[in-house]
């Protein structure tokens, strides 16, 4: 399997576009999107907001169709929810009504297979939520909720991880340690990922290549290879590369925004003077 | 007089979730929620003032037993014609249990059904809305022309006025689409069925308890209602028999047994509640 992954793409997006019809007329949210994933590759999405992330990873994971193009996964095509494809949502999307253990099994109720108690346990130990099983999501902070989502999606041992502004809702501390818990995470399982986040620096932590959407409608703008060792220190965030490389795709979606509003003739900006 | 720390108790219930909201839920979950011995001690002190402030005023100013009794009366009452009271409290129950039973079913499943189809349902919720805000009392009378003096219209009578709040209520719930939680079954390859019992039922939970709460206090106010239009048992005719006869503690005895029915009838879907959906609060 391994030797065929640098040629194969994991995950290949091809020309994917989408039009949602709303009450006000057709919606184009993504326009002739394609990129590969690699097997083993942690691969960021970024892009001004309302440009197409989700609509494009909610693709990805066969959670709704495209209007034109195509998702291959393993060379097949995607066309409905796969076992392969684990999502994390975001804030955490816990079911209330269950406490966390029974959420962790949801999955598992859903698909009508035995949950895999020994891999569980392991992750639930590795996230640190041994003992909250009988816990309910309101009784946790957003960060345990997280924790508790990232294991539930990671317990059908899936081989690409989807996870879409997953940590957007946690204050800056909770979510640089929920990027240091999935980077060791992926250390071990070398799980494919693919990640939607309008944090630059979350997208430079975390991935191997960083993917810059356009503004609506999405297309796939720029691309840049994120070459840091793993783990990345925090001296290695503090290094000039890393800080070049931030400003750089700053600059470009900023870029990419103020043409928009350029754009707009501006009736909206003026009262706020 | 001694229903007086009840009464009111028995309609805020039916009042205060008489809206459809969510906000309901907040009274069925932090409610009358009683908390400590102190709390029960104080409540249980007003009722010994007002029942014994109660007896010691109408000793004082001599009224007559027909305009009120005293509550020592409608105690003595209570004791010496149970026997006779509780067959027409049985009664009660059965068109209660069978109208509410059938209007709650009824009004569940076509809540689960009508808010798949959101065109159906707009066309629809004028209708029951009119179910809701009509007195099915009103009705009594012409079923009974067609049905008589038995259970038939009375058990009728019920299930229109509990189904419909039950139905309404549900629906509410049910309409609580959370896109996200629904994708996320979704993204595990669950079917319709398994998204509706899974997600979409859960979810509508502390809505459904909201209804069936409201929907069993407004079938247990028709059935004495309906009671009291017609036919020879239950406790609404003896309501009118013994008002008729004059005979007033024997009648507060009746109001007295029906404000304690409403109570435990709120307190168990309190109780449901309070166990099976109070993640939400």
């Amino acid at each position: 399997m391994s030797a065929q992954d640098s040629l194969d793409p994991k995950l290949r997006v091809r020309g994917a576009t989408k039009i949602y019809s709303t009450a006000s007329g057709d919606l184009l949210a993504i326009d002739r999107c394609s990129l590969d994933v690699h097997a083993g590759e942690i691969v960021a999405i970024v892009g001004p907001s309302g440009c197409g992330k989700t609509t494009l990873l909610w693709s990805m994971s066969g959670l709704h169709g495209l209007t034109a193009g195509d998702v291959l996964l393993d060379g097949r095509a995607i066309t409905g929810p796969n076992p392969e494809i684990g999502m994390v949502f975001q804030d955490a999307n816990l079911l209330p009504w269950r406490n966390l253990e029974a959420n962790i099994n949801f999955p598992f109720e859903i698909k009508g297979t035995k949950p895999d108690r020994l891999w569980i346990d392991e992750l639930v130990h590795k996230v640190g939520l041994e003992g909250f099983g009988g816990r309910f999501p309101r009784e946790l902070s957003g960060g345990m909720q997280q924790r508790a989502a990232l294991v539930r999606a990671l317990s059908f041992k899936p081989s690409v991880l989807l996870m879409d502004e997953p940590f957007g809702a946690l204050d800056a501390f909770t979510r640089e340690e929920m990027n240091r818990l999935v980077e060791e995470i992926w250390l071990e399982t070398r799980t494919t990922i693919v990640l939607i986040t309008h944090s630059i620096e979350e997208a430079i932590f975390m991935s191997d290549r960083v993917i810059v959407m356009s503004a609506r409608p999405g297309r796939v703008a720029n691309e840049y290879r994120v070459p840091f060792p793993r783990p990345r220190s925090l001296e290695i965030m503090a290094t000039k590369e890393v800080f070049d490389l931030m400003n750089a795709i700053k600059l470009e979606i900023v870029g990419d925004q103020k043409s928009r509003f350029g754009h707009a003739a501006s009736p909206v900006a003026q009262p706020a003077q | 007089m001694s229903e007086s720390d009840a009464i009111p108790e028995f309609k805020k219930s039916s009042g205060a979730d008489r809206e459809v909201g969510l906000t309901n839920m907040s009274a069925l979950t932090s409610g009358p929620g009683i908390r400590s011995m102190r709390e029960v001690l104080a409540i249980v002190l007003v009722a010994v003032v007002v029942i014994g402030g109660t007896e010691l005023l109408l000793n004082l100013f001599q009224v007559p037993q027909y305009v009120l009794p005293k509550p020592s009366e409608i105690g003595a009452a209570l004791v010496t014609d149970f026997g006779f009271i509780l067959p027409h409290l049985g009664h009660t129950l059965v068109e209660l249990f069978l109208g509410f039973g059938i209007g709650a079913v009824t009004g569940l499943v076509l809540a689960a059904v009508i808010t798949q189809f959101p065109f159906v349902e707009k066309i629809i919720t004028p209708y029951i809305l009119l179910l809701v805000t009509t007195p099915m009392l009103a009705l009594v009378p012409l079923l009974i022309l067609r049905f008589g003096f038995g259970y038939e219209p009375r058990i009728i009578a019920v299930a229109l006025a509990s189904g419909p709040m039950v139905m309404i209520n549900a629906a509410t719930g049910f309409r609580r689409v959370d896109r996200g939680k629904i994708a996320l079954a979704r993204s595990y390859g669950a079917s319709t069925l398994q998204i509706f019992w899974k997600v979409r039922a859960p979810m509508a939970l502390p809505m459904i308890f909201v209804g069936l709460m409201v929907g069993s206090i407004f079938g247990l106010l028709t059935a004495v209602g309906a009671e009291m239009v017609g036919g020879g048992f239950g406790l609404g005719n003896r309501l009118t028999s013994y008002s008729s006869m004059i005979q007033m503690p024997q009648f507060f005895a009746v109001v007295l047994i029906l404000s304690i029915l409403g109570i435990l009838i709120y307190v168990l879907f309190f109780l449901l509640g309070k166990r099976f959906a109070s993640w939400e609060a």
